[in-house]
């Protein structure tokens, strides 16, 4: 990680992660005010280093600068370029490496709950929280969820536990742009957010027949 | 006043004390006790207090001129603070910027009182000169209460202004991919129990910007919107935006813009 960048280095980087803003520039969704140009000097003037929140953090790889400008993202000439970039995730996806899928889903339920790291308040070093909660419902008993992403109850009660299943779970958790090019969910292992048994540790809360996710509760309501 | 707030933020601990225990019922709980809170200091916003503060601030001689800010233009001629505050931010003809409350607040500081605004903007939101920034900005935004929020970019810069807010809006970064869209770009979602508006559309954006500077009940503290909007890109794992910098005027005008013709409910009352 380039640290202390300066300004114009910065800016530098910012304009050569150019080729990616350069294929929405047909028709994007903003007007002509916010040319690059115009954006990225007021980018560069209006943020500042603190904590372990660097202004590096602005300098966007692909996958984001393609999702930056939704409309075009999502435009019909562009599901080439959302294969490709699905594509270039999923070949980032790392695999466990003993070849096991599941840990401990009530060390699962703590990542789960935990929404800490990576902000500049946090220090540097204790291990992330996973922020699911923030945005699925999980274990039924947990009512203070958020609703950005999809209901996980029941999740491996409802799907199973076949090869294809827990690898394409694997992949949404470790990376998730590699199924859904601008999801909205963070890439917790491909951005060095949960370590590998971490994740083992989320797949056994919605895989884990024993996880309060899959108990039987009656209905769903 | 002061009885009923007292009255209030105990209602309001009783409910949520429960709300700790009581499991299952802690979202209906918690939710009846912002409600109940709220109806409570419905005559008696902890804010009042914030904008007593600004109001004296405004009107006493202070800096190395000894002079107040009461000549302050706003937008609507010098002293003029009736209805100033909903029309921004907006392009300013002495200095050629787009300006929001608070930056604008600095200009008049430094020109009308000679104060020099560096302390200003680098000081923690929590310290005496930040203090003295956020309690303006509630008298100012006091003074727009009920008003139609009328924001509509006309010259260049504001409309220059809106088109980068815009695009600010979409920008992803940070270890999360998050953009303010993540969390405040669809209808009727929310993060935990917290809903999140939808800032692209009128009714959204108005709920977000037409109710700040807001007391929030969760801190015990009153915020301006430039400390909302840091506490957002904080959330969404940024470096630290400038206070009054120009990514916060522009995501300001961009809210500004989209709110408009709805009411301003200033200052707020929150969670
Ligand atoms: C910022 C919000 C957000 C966070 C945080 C988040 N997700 Fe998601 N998640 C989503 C969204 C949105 C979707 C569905 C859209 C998509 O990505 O295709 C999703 C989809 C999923 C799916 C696939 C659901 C299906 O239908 O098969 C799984 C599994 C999942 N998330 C697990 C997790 C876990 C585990 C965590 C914590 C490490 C997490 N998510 C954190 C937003 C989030
Ligand atoms: C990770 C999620 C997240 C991101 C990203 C985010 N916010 Fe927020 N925002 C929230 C939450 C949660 C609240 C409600 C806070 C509360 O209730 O205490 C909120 C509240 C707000 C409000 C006040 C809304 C109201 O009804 O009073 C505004 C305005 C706002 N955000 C603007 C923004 C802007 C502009 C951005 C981009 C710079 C942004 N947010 C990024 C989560 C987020």
């Amino acid at each position: 990680m380039k640290h202390a960048m300066k300004p114009a280095a910065f800016l530098a980087a910012l304009l050569l992660a150019g080729p990616a803003l350069a294929q929405t520039k047909a028709a994007p969704s903003w007007g002509p005010g916010a040319d690059d140009a115009a954006f990225t000097r007021m980018l560069a003037a209006s943020f500042k280093d603190k904590g372990i929140a660097r202004i590096d953090r602005l300098t966007q790889d692909e996958t984001q600068a393609f999702c930056s400008d939704p409309e075009a993202a999502a435009s019909p000439n562009a599901a080439e370029t959302r294969q490709r970039i699905e594509a270039a995730n999923m070949a980032t996806v790392k695999w466990p490496s003993d070849g096991k899928w599941l840990g401990d889903w009530k060390e699962g339920e703590k990542i789960a709950q935990s929404g800490r790291g990576n902000t500049w308040t946090d220090k540097p070093g204790e291990p992330n929280g996973g922020n699911c909660y923030n945005c699925h419902q999980i274990s039924p008993a947990e009512i203070s969820y958020g609703t950005i992403g999809p209901s996980l109850l029941q999740y491996g009660a409802l799907r199973g536990g076949d090869e294809e299943t827990m690898k394409a779970a694997w992949a949404k958790i470790y990376n998730a742009k590699s199924l859904n090019a601008c999801s909205n969910m963070p890439r917790a292992g491909h951005m060095g957010i949960l370590a590998e048994t971490q994740i083992k540790h989320l797949m056994a809360l919605l895989f884990d027949p024993a996880s309060p996710v899959n108990v039987k509760t009656g209905p769903v309501k | 006043m002061v009885d009923r707030v007292s009255v209030g933020v105990a209602a309001f601990l009783a409910v949520s004390a429960v709300a700790a225990t009581a499991y299952a019922q802690q979202k209906d709980a918690a939710q009846e006790g912002i409600e109940a809170y709220r109806e409570a200091l419905q005559d008696g916003n902890p804010a009042e207090l914030y904008e007593a503060t600004g109001e004296e601030l405004w009107k006493t001689p202070a800096g190395p001129k000894k002079a107040s800010l009461e000549q302050c233009d706003l937008g609507l001629g010098p002293g003029v603070v009736k209805g100033a505050y909903a029309r921004l931010p907006r392009h300013f003809q002495d200095t050629d910027r787009v300006q929001d409350l608070e930056s604008r607040l600095l200009t008049c500081m430094e020109a009308l009182q000679g104060k020099d605004p560096k302390p200003y903007v680098e000081a923690a939101f929590t310290a005496p000169p930040k203090e003295e920034m956020i309690a303006l900005a509630a008298y100012v935004s006091g003074q727009s209460k009920g008003d139609p929020i009328a924001v509509t970019p006309k010259h260049p810069k504001e409309q220059a202004m809106y088109d980068l807010g815009k695009r600010m809006f979409y920008y992803q970064g940070g270890p999360y991919d998050f953009s303010c869209a993540t969390c405040h770009g669809q209808e009727g979602t929310r993060i935990r129990l917290q809903d999140l508006p939808y800032i692209p559309g009128t009714k959204g954006a108005a709920a977000g910007w037409g109710s700040w500077p807001a007391y929030r009940v969760s801190a015990g503290q009153m915020w301006s919107m430039q400390w909302r909007l840091n506490d957002c890109f904080r959330q969404q794992r940024f470096p630290e935006p400038v206070y009054t910098s120009d990514a916060t005027i522009a995501l300001s005008m961009f809210m500004a813009a989209n709110a408009s013709g709805e009411t301003m409910k200033t200052p707020g009352i929150k969670r």
